[in-house]
């Protein structure tokens, strides 16, 4: 074994050396597709987090919908009398009332408002989101908000500074201010900055149509659920079903899944990760068949000579292996480098796991793409190659 | 026990064809000592090339024997003819001799690498041989930046370097002018006979037989005639010049 490697190592390693600019050239080929691959997954990554992040950082197991509303938390209607009854049900240790809604957070008047998602928790339950600067919110009628770092980077608004949201309720533009009591980080909803408020004081601030604009009952759109053992979700769920009327329960993987556009968006950036790495399979498996095509006597010779088949495929699958590493490790330090431009506006995550599962991936399309020309190799008759056949 | 490095017993090669069975070699037998430089003529079609495929244990013969040091190569399986192709036979072709990415000292080491020997003795000898060959001062060039005649006589260095019993060159000259032509053969004879191979060349320049110590003659798949004295041999390589 050692002496097959020692060999194979050998002539891949002298021919990979003395034509290493044709080598190079499917290497930095590799690298673009590797660079490719990589910000698919980022953009695929940072878009889908843009649209969880908030759900996916929730401290709870349980998301409590209207019946009917496919979990979509905009189509659901859930009032105060829902709450309490969720909170009644054994297993249940906190539950929060959560209401989500856009407005546009005026900005100086040379700037354009940005547009933002209104969110309406309940201070001290869960849902809301833990600051890293500042306070939490005191009361559910305060005028005060918590804002996520994306929110505060765009806009410039920090702790202690009030901000303005203006919304539409019923045919009039309201313009209302708030004092900025914390900042909390990576809490984007939607894919928009985020804005939190204590959920009576979101209630009364949220775009309303006209009909609800008078209406002094309050309406969430869904209830978050902790509960006291997360290993009980499904029989805390049956019994939310069973318990509370015309209401749904979803985990919050389902409900990441039910977002609107999440899945379908996910699933459009894997298929063209996917596509990308088959095209490296093809360049690959092409330029190495062009190359065994063209070295057919050469194999042919060494055949002869006394080289034994696995010697020839292991030599391939070096060569493949150095080209392939090579190329993914250059794309790799180019994505790297591309990444540290990109300011936190853009939605482009470069999350560990992701990005090793496609440097892995990139790395298996190498020998992948060169089995055919390995098996053509180990294939190539001595005799034929050398014009001595009759 | 056989004295001879090489014997072949009554070897057969048939194909199939449309018109029935091909006798491309028929029955050929032949006997060549350690030391011995033979080549091995006829015309084009005559058998000579497959006879030294079989030799070369890169074909199977239908029927026969290939005793190489007293092994038959005809019972042997796939690896082990690798094996005895690495071990006990120095070979070199018409063209595409070397291995293009590796120079002129690293493509006869290859031999010793093949055969798990490279050790400083045998790197040494790689460049003495070399240098005997009139290629000291090319040691490190790749085959690219040589002339045909230079990667000849490379190729004639990998094929002696591991001590093999048996060296075969199937035209060797083919692509050489005549007076390169006539160095490299040369050579080549004075390397079989210092180190006691047992070597065969095939040929069809006849002019080639003035170094050789027996000439086979084959037509139409059989061993018709073997001149074997320095007049015979001389007289046919006068006949090739005319």
């Amino acid at each position: 074994m050692n002496q097959l490697l020692s060999i194979s190592g050998y002539l891949a390693v002298k021919e990979v050396w003395r034509n290493r600019g044709r080598f190079l050239l499917v290497s930095l080929v590799i690298a673009l597709i590797t660079l490719l691959v990589l910000f698919i997954a980022a953009l695929g990554e940072g878009l889908g987090n843009g649209n969880r992040e908030y759900i996916s950082k929730l401290d709870a197991e349980l998301i409590v919908y209207q019946a009917k509303s496919d979990f979509l938390i905009a189509a659901s209607r859930l009032g105060r009398d829902r709450l309490a009854a969720v909170r009644r049900v054994t297993g249940v240790a906190d539950a929060g009332m959560f209401g989500a809604a856009s407005a546009n957070l005026v900005l100086p008047s040379d700037v354009e408002p940005l547009k933002v998602a209104l969110l309406g928790v309940e201070p001290g339950h869960v849902g809301e989101p833990q600051v890293l600067e500042g306070q939490q919110l005191s009361t559910d009628l305060a005028q005060e908000v918590i804002i996520d770092s994306n929110t505060a980077y765009r806009s410039g608004i920090g702790v202690g500074d009030t901000l303005t949201i203006r919304v539409t309720q019923g045919t009039r533009d309201e313009l209302f201010d708030l004092r900025v009591v914390g900042v909390a980080d990576g809490q984007q909803y939607s894919l928009q900055p985020s804005i939190f408020a204590p959920f009576y004081t979101w209630d009364r601030i949220r775009p309303k149509s006209e009909a609800e604009v008078n209406s002094s009952n309050p309406v969430a759109n869904v209830v978050l659920v902790k509960l006291e053992d997360p290993a009980q979700i499904e029989a805390v769920s049956q019994r939310l079903a069973e318990q509370v009327d015309n209401v749904e329960a979803a985990t919050l993987k389902d409900a990441i899944q039910a977002l609107p556009g999440y899945s379908a968006q996910q699933s459009t950036l894997n298929t063209q990760g996917g596509f990308t790495l088959f095209i490296g399979i093809l360049v690959i498996g092409g330029f190495f068949q062009i190359q065994i095509l063209q070295k057919v006597a050469q194999i042919g010779v060494l055949k002869a000579i006394g080289t034994a088949n696995p010697v020839v495929a292991a030599s391939s699958v070096i060569q493949i292996m150095v080209v392939t590493v090579v190329g993914v490790a250059i794309g790799a330090l180019l994505a790297f480098l591309f990444s540290l431009t990109f300011p936190p506006t853009v939605p482009i995550v470069f999350n560990g796991t992701t990005s090793l599962l496609a440097v892995v991936a990139l790395l298996l399309i190498g020998p992948l793409g060169g089995l055919v020309s390995i098996r053509y190799a180990v294939r190539i008759e001595p005799l034929k190659a050398l014009g001595l056949s009759s | 026990m056989t004295a001879y490095a090489l014997e072949t017993k009554s070897v057969i090669k048939t194909y199939q064809s449309d018109s029935g069975t091909i006798y491309a070699v028929d029955d050929v037998s032949l006997q060549v000592a350690a030391g011995e430089f033979v080549a091995l003529v006829g015309p084009s079609g005559s058998g000579k090339t497959t006879m030294l495929s079989m030799l070369a244990a890169l074909l199977q013969p239908s029927s026969g024997q290939i005793l190489l040091d007293g092994q038959d190569l005809a019972g042997t399986d796939d690896l082990q003819r690798v094996t005895m192709r690495r071990e006990k036979i120095g070979f070199t072709f018409q063209a595409n001799n070397l291995v293009p990415y590796l120079s002129a000292v690293e493509n006869v080491e290859l031999m010793l690498r093949l055969n798990n020997k490279l050790d400083k003795a045998g790197k040494l000898r790689a460049r003495e041989l070399l240098a005997r060959l009139g290629l000291g001062e090319r040691l490190h060039n790749l085959p690219g930046q040589m002339s045909g005649g230079q990667q000849q006589r490379v190729a004639i260095a990998r094929a002696l370097i591991h001590n093999p019993s048996l060296v075969l060159a199937d035209e060797p000259t083919a692509s050489l002018d005549t007076e390169r032509a006539y160095q490299v053969v040369e050579t080549f004879a004075g390397l079989i006979h210092e180190q006691q191979r047992a070597g065969i060349m095939v040929t069809h320049d006849l002019r080639m037989c003035e170094y050789v110590d027996r000439v086979l003659q084959m037509q139409d798949g059989k061993l018709v005639r073997i001149y074997s004295t320095h007049d015979e041999i001389m007289e046919l390589v006068r006949g090739g010049r005319h």
